[in-house]
């Protein structure tokens, strides 16, 4: 591993930003998690707001990721991250706070919190990872799971006789009052990685406003989970995810 | 604790002592969900408590509002919630949480009767659930059970005093009687409770400082077992609080163990059987958890019998065994489902074990 020391300031166009902590990440190769815990560390580490941030992390693949982040978080039960998050910023209005939850965290398990702190309009950034899959538990159907697509609780593939269709949690949301900034992006590509960067960054400075929450899904892939390899999974996610879940704005404030 | 007390006596229902109380211990945040027999202490606050204060937010459910009382606990501000009994068993995996994280916050539970849906009458069959630690895991909340509406009101600052004392959740255990009675009351005066900022809460890291996580997962058992330990040691130490009422207890024949409303309908019922001429003492748990062991352990020495009364099938009953431990014989009598006993239906049940027993007068 090359250290940031090694290399003169003159050459330096990249580096790890300084609130990611040196703890290797558990994530699996080609993870998208491992992206989007850099790049919001990237952007508390320039809006300057390491010792104002609180973070509740939810439970799944991300419920190691106070690891990697050096900033307060709370570890919340499955699918209450939201509601953690909200209790924080009540009683701490001045503070930046933000959820972090997999599609199984906010879209099954946690849906009632999701909806309800999203229509109180409460003043944080809930970032949604969708892949859908669950991923730390081994790969079971998701709320977000594609009809067809096959898990180990869907061996055969989603039916919809069974199962139902897959949620399009984002979509409902913006539907809600409270919401003020929806969006939806992905980190397979370099440019969807500056675009997220944008949303996070534009989201924290919405919350000094007080305007209402923020709401950011991020299209991520599960090598593992879905068996293939890292670029397999990510051509899968273009070809596949993508479609049903198109990448963009979908309620910006006015 | 040194507690002053408004000069006035007012006449108040539980629900609203209590509540009073809460804003008179300077809380930060309630978070809770309507339920009967315990809303108005939600109304009362939503009603009374100064916006610039801090927070009052019904949630959308009890699982919600537990994890906002997390968060909040969590960055080091004084919080709390109340409920009754179903919604008591829905914040019991986040009840779990709070313990394992040892952040100190305030639960009320105005019990009903149950199981299920149950009655909204007034019932002790929470016991178990509240001091056996009730969710999942080896835990344990600080458990203080009221019987008067004073008591609604004052136990408010123990309960967060000892919460705060010990970062461990502290629960009021009260029922729907309670709740709902009004007495006279005097209430504590505010500036009782003093205000600290914890150096382990999550509100921005510092720059000096390592951060703060609230955590209660561990990947490593060896980890796990010692999170464990610490625990325990906090509520071996935690014996020490254990408090309990003695009423007539010079010269007792039989001593009744009864807590809450209960112990308030067995007063009556010593009155009765005084009279008769049998010499009956009164010994009422004020906290179920640290339960005052010792103390029936000695007096099971002295006395010929012990009847232990409830709202409830049995249950303090067998922490009340297991101190006795074969000492003396123990008998139980207990209403259910939401139905009150008469202090005639315990002085009867007294004049059966002075019979069984042969007791002399």
């Amino acid at each position: 591993m090359i250290s940031e020391c090694e290399i003169e300031n003159l050459e330096l166009v990249y580096k790890k930003p300084k609130t990611l902590t040196e703890t290797p990440m558990h994530y699996c190769p080609g993870c998208g998690h491992g992206v989007i815990n850099k790049v919001l560390m990237e952007v508390i580490d320039e809006l300057n707001i390491q010792d104002k941030v609180v973070g509740a992390a939810p439970v799944g693949c991300s419920v190691f990721e106070y690891r990697y982040m050096d900033i307060d978080m709370i570890e919340s039960p499955h699918g209450r991250a939201s509601a953690v998050a909200t209790g924080v910023k009540r009683v701490n209005p001045d503070l930046y706070v933000f959820s972090y939850q997999g599609d199984g965290d906010l879209a099954a398990i946690g849906t009632s919190e999701t909806i309800h702190t999203v229509n109180r309009g409460e003043n944080i950034l809930m970032l949604f990872i969708n892949n859908a899959i669950y991923g730390m538990t081994g790969g079971q159907m998701a709320p977000t799971t594609l009809i067809g697509q096959k898990t180990s609780t869907s061996p055969y593939g989603r039916t919809v006789k069974n199962s139902g269709f897959p949620i399009n949690m984002t979509e409902l949301i913006s539907k809600l009052d409270g919401a003020y900034f929806v969006t939806r992006q992905a980190v397979h590509k370099p440019n969807g990685v500056r675009k997220l960067k944008k949303a996070i960054q534009k989201s924290f400075e919405h919350q000094k406003e007080n305007k209402g929450t923020c709401f950011i899904e991020v299209i991520s892939n599960c090598p593992a989970g879905w068996g293939m390899t890292p670029i397999k999974s990510n051509e899968w996610l273009e070809e596949n995810l993508i479609k049903m879940y198109p990448l963009g704005d979908i309620k910006v404030p006015k | 604790m040194n507690m002053s007390y408004d000069k006035n006596v007012r006449l108040m229902k539980g629900n609203e002592a209590l509540a009073e109380a809460a804003i008179r211990a300077e809380i930060d945040g309630y978070f809770g969900y309507p339920i009967t027999p315990q809303s108005e202490i939600l109304e009362y606050l939503s009603k009374n408590f100064n916006e610039e204060d801090g927070v009052v937010l019904q949630a959308e459910s009890e699982i919600a509002a537990i994890n906002m009382v997390f968060g909040a606990a969590g960055s080091g501000k004084r919080v709390m919630t109340s409920t009754s009994s179903p919604g008591m068993s829905l914040m019991l995996e986040g009840v779990s949480y709070i313990a394992a994280a040892q952040l100190p916050c305030l639960l009320v539970n105005i019990s009903r009767g149950g199981p299920g849906l149950g009655t909204i009458q007034p019932s002790q069959a929470d016991y178990f659930q509240s001091t056996k630690g009730g969710g999942h895991g080896d835990y344990r909340l600080i458990v203080l059970a009221p019987n008067s509406v004073q008591e609604m009101a004052d136990f408010v600052f123990d309960a967060i005093y000892l919460a705060e004392k010990y970062r461990n959740p502290a629960l009021i255990l009260s029922d729907g009687t309670l709740g709902q009675m009004m007495e006279k009351v005097r209430l504590p005066e505010k500036g009782s409770l003093p205000k600290f900022i914890p150096d382990w809460a999550a509100k921005g890291k510092r720059k000096d400082k390592e951060r703060n996580i609230i955590l209660t997962s561990a990947v490593d058992p060896a980890v796990m077992e010692n999170l464990n330990k610490e625990l325990q040691k906090k509520y071996a130490l935690l014996q020490s609080e254990v408090r309990y009422e003695l009423n007539e207890i010079e010269d007792a024949q039989i001593l009744i163990v009864a807590f809450g409303l209960s112990a308030r309908i067995c007063n009556k019922a010593q009155e009765i059987v005084k009279e008769k001429g049998v010499s009956v003492g009164l010994l009422r748990p004020i906290t179920l958890y640290p339960f005052p062991s010792d103390t029936i352990t000695k007096l099971s020495k002295k006395v010929q019998a012990i009847l232990v009364v409830e709202l409830n099938a049995g249950q303090m009953v067998e922490d009340v065994k297991l101190a006795v431990n074969g000492n003396c014989p123990v008998h139980f009598y207990g209403r259910m489902g939401g139905e009150l006993p008469t202090p005639e239906e315990i002085y009867f049940e007294l004049k059966k074990i002075i019979d069984e027993q042969s007791i002399e007068k």
